[in-house]
């Protein structure tokens, strides 16, 4: 039986994403998004993942959708409120997330009941040597992850960056060079090129902006 | 019953932490500018507001300094009329000043405000994710003040909201690249596990007792001084407090994003900035300043004496320290002049992010040198500290060719103008 906290998160989060495809405003369709990222966090700190949590809502609702707000704010999109939407839309609406109920299925089959303090004590128990080999090594206490372990917490922080750093660490690398040859692809191609690419009437009415911007002075609020 | 307590100690704690200490904290601070701002200016400021017995038929009224000034403010708010313009977007019109207010005292939820009293911890969650969450949580409420402008259909509003948005975004950058060097030392995000640390092991920029003078924490000063200016100064530009304060810069924007509103959603608004400034206060004192602890060694003598009362004791510690900084805040506000659009974004992008960057390597060489150097690993250490200068050099010159370059065409580029083309 979930808490009742499940509940409301998952209609919050349900909610949030029906109103991404029902509403015509794009800029309400996107705070449905923010609605709909919060309540998946939500429903991850439920499921003691604090970490991963805090992440989508760092990550997603904090910083992605931060952008997306900027752009549909900036680019005005009126004629997006008055578009219809075709049959064959929704037909691929419908049949895209039953590919995914259908992936939930053989997952929902494997959840197990909800780990206890016991459990997290076997967890510790069994926990291979070598998590805790550096510290044996420095002679000094038990590592972060048995301490919290044997508090009868599970330490998702340290798990996460204990898997990553060890086991993953080279696709984590391989990764990270990813992003970066992205990131200096974007400015490479967004960049303007020198030698008069950029018309003289840029320049120009930006000037007058800049002229323009002689707006009267008010008081200080205090 | 027995199964309600736990409930009834959370809501306890919610509302004690919450509404009893901190919302007054807010409305204090709002009289301390006004009376602080005076003092600097040489003016009075708000010093009658007191309980008005002449109206008793009484013939002098009892001032008490005006400290019931926040009291006449909120009430001035409240009957205030709340006017909405018709051209506005009414749903997010009335939705943003909410945005703001909620993250800043959503926040506070993980913030330590003392010890343990009777073997309750004075914080309303003891989360393992603690400044993780504190930054999360506060990227939401840069839809406030977005909405706020895109909603009022004004153009200087959505300069306001459009400023503020791109101010922050760069902001949490250096914020979170400042607080990596700190979660490297401690090893821990649970934020009460850090002060407990803290009050054992010395303050992160004052490390004078327990292990705090090993000679690794003396060269781990110097980064953690450094991280301490890097998250202060994107402290302020993140609670959009005056040397920053662009999105409400009264003489290009007229009053910023919270131009079209009145009344108790403007004074929402007012609050939401307060409330943010105290919690990125509470932050600072909770990671660099030891948080509740009284320090120099005393916290052991303050739990032996008090016993279970000693909570008590850090609580009234960790409120002077945030009062302490929230007067810092005032004063910075009242003597440093607002800066340029482009210095604001130059000072985010080109200094911090990168001072960020090398200063996470200096901790990580400074805290990795000592088991190698015991392993005698001498000729690893040092590729490391060139590696880590050459990286510094390379970063260096990066900023200054950045520097360079928007320094060339700055002519062509005026603040806040070329988002409206």
């Amino acid at each position: 039986m979930p808490s009742p906290l499940f509940y409301i998160f998952a209609i919050l989060m349900l909610a949030g994403g029906v109103c991404v495809v029902s509403l015509k405003n794009p800029v309400s369709s996107a705070m449905g998004m923010i609605l709909s990222f919060v309540g998946i966090a939500a429903l991850l700190i439920g499921l003691n993942a604090y970490f991963v949590g805090t992440l989508q809502v760092l990550v997603y609702a904090g910083a992605i959708m931060v952008l997306f707000i900027f752009i549909i704010m900036l680019l005005d999109l009126k004629k997006e409120e008055n578009k219809t939407t075709k049959y064959s839309t929704i037909a691929a609406g419908v049949f895209v997330p039953l590919l995914f109920v259908l992936i939930m299925v053989p997952v929902l089959n494997s959840v197990d009941k909800d780990f206890t303090k016991l459990d997290l004590k076997a967890a510790e128990a069994s926990l291979p040597d070598t998590i805790s080999k550096y510290d044996e090594e420095a002679g000094t206490k038990d590592s972060k992850i048995r301490t919290s372990l044997k508090a009868g917490t599970l330490p998702d922080v340290n798990l996460i960056g204990q898997s990553l750093f060890t086991e993953y660490n080279f696709p984590l690398q391989v990764v990270g060079v990813l992003l970066l040859v992205s990131t200096v692809g974007c400015v490479a191609l967004s960049k303007k090129l020198h030698g008069g690419s950029a018309p003289a009437t840029d320049t120009r009415m930006a000037k007058t902006l800049a002229k323009s911007e002689d707006i009267p002075k008010v008081l200080p609020r205090d | 019953m027995e199964a309600l307590i736990p409930y009834i100690i959370i809501l306890a704690k919610v509302i004690g932490l919450t509404f009893v200490l901190t919302l007054p904290i807010i409305a204090y601070s709002v009289y301390a500018e006004r009376r602080f701002a005076a003092i600097i200016q040489d003016r009075v400021g708000p010093n009658r507001t007191g309980i008005p017995l002449t109206i008793f038929g009484c013939k002098k009224d009892i001032s008490f300094f005006g400290l019931l000034q926040p009291l006449a403010d909120g009430l001035k708010f409240i009957l205030k009329e709340d006017f909405v313009p018709s051209h506005v977007n009414k749903f997010f019109f009335w939705l943003a000043p909410a945005l703001t207010m909620v993250p800043a005292l959503v926040t506070l939820s993980v913030v330590p405000f003392g010890s343990e009293l009777f073997g309750e911890k004075l914080v309303i969650a003891d989360v393992s994710v603690g400044p993780l969450l504190v930054f999360a949580i506060a990227s939401l409420s840069v839809y406030g003040i977005t909405f706020a402008g895109w909603a009022s259909n004004n153009k200087y509003s959505f300069f306001g909201g459009v400023r503020s948005c791109a101010q922050m975004i760069s902001y949490e950058i250096a914020l979170g690249l400042s607080v990596i060097p700190v979660l490297m030392h401690f090893g821990d995000l649970n934020l009460s596990n850090i002060v407990a640390d803290q009050a054992a092991n010395g303050w992160l920029i004052l490390p004078l007792w327990g292990e705090g003078l090993t000679t690794e924490r003396m060269l781990l000063w110097i980064p953690m001084i450094i991280s301490f200016f890097i998250f202060t100064i994107s402290i302020f530009a993140e609670t959009n407090r005056m040397p920053f304060d662009l999105p409400e810069c009264e003489t290009e924007l007229v009053g910023g994003y919270h131009t079209e509103y009145s009344s108790m959603k403007f004074a929402l608004f007012f609050l939401g900035e307060y409330a943010a400034m105290i919690v990125g206060s509470a932050l600072i004192v909770t990671l660099f300043l030891g948080g509740w602890s009284v320090g120099f060694g005393a916290d052991a003598w303050v739990v032996s004496t008090f016993g279970d009362w000693a909570g008590l004791i850090h609580l009234g510690v960790f409120l002077v320290k945030l009062v302490a900084f929230i007067l810092f805040f005032i004063l910075i506000r009242w003597t440093v002049p607002r800066f340029r659009y482009d210095q604001l974004m130059k000072l985010g992008w080109v200094v911090f992010f990168e001072v960020a960057l090398i200063n996470i390597l200096i901790t990580a060489v400074i805290m990795a040198a000592p088991p190698m150097l015991e392993r005698g690993e001498t000729g690893a250490v040092a590729a490391l500290i060139i590696g880590v200068v050459v990286f510094s050099a390379l970063m260096f010159y990066i900023a200054k060719s950045l520097d360079r370059m928007l320094s060339s065409d700055k002519s062509t580029t005026v603040a806040g103008a070329d988002t409206n083309s």
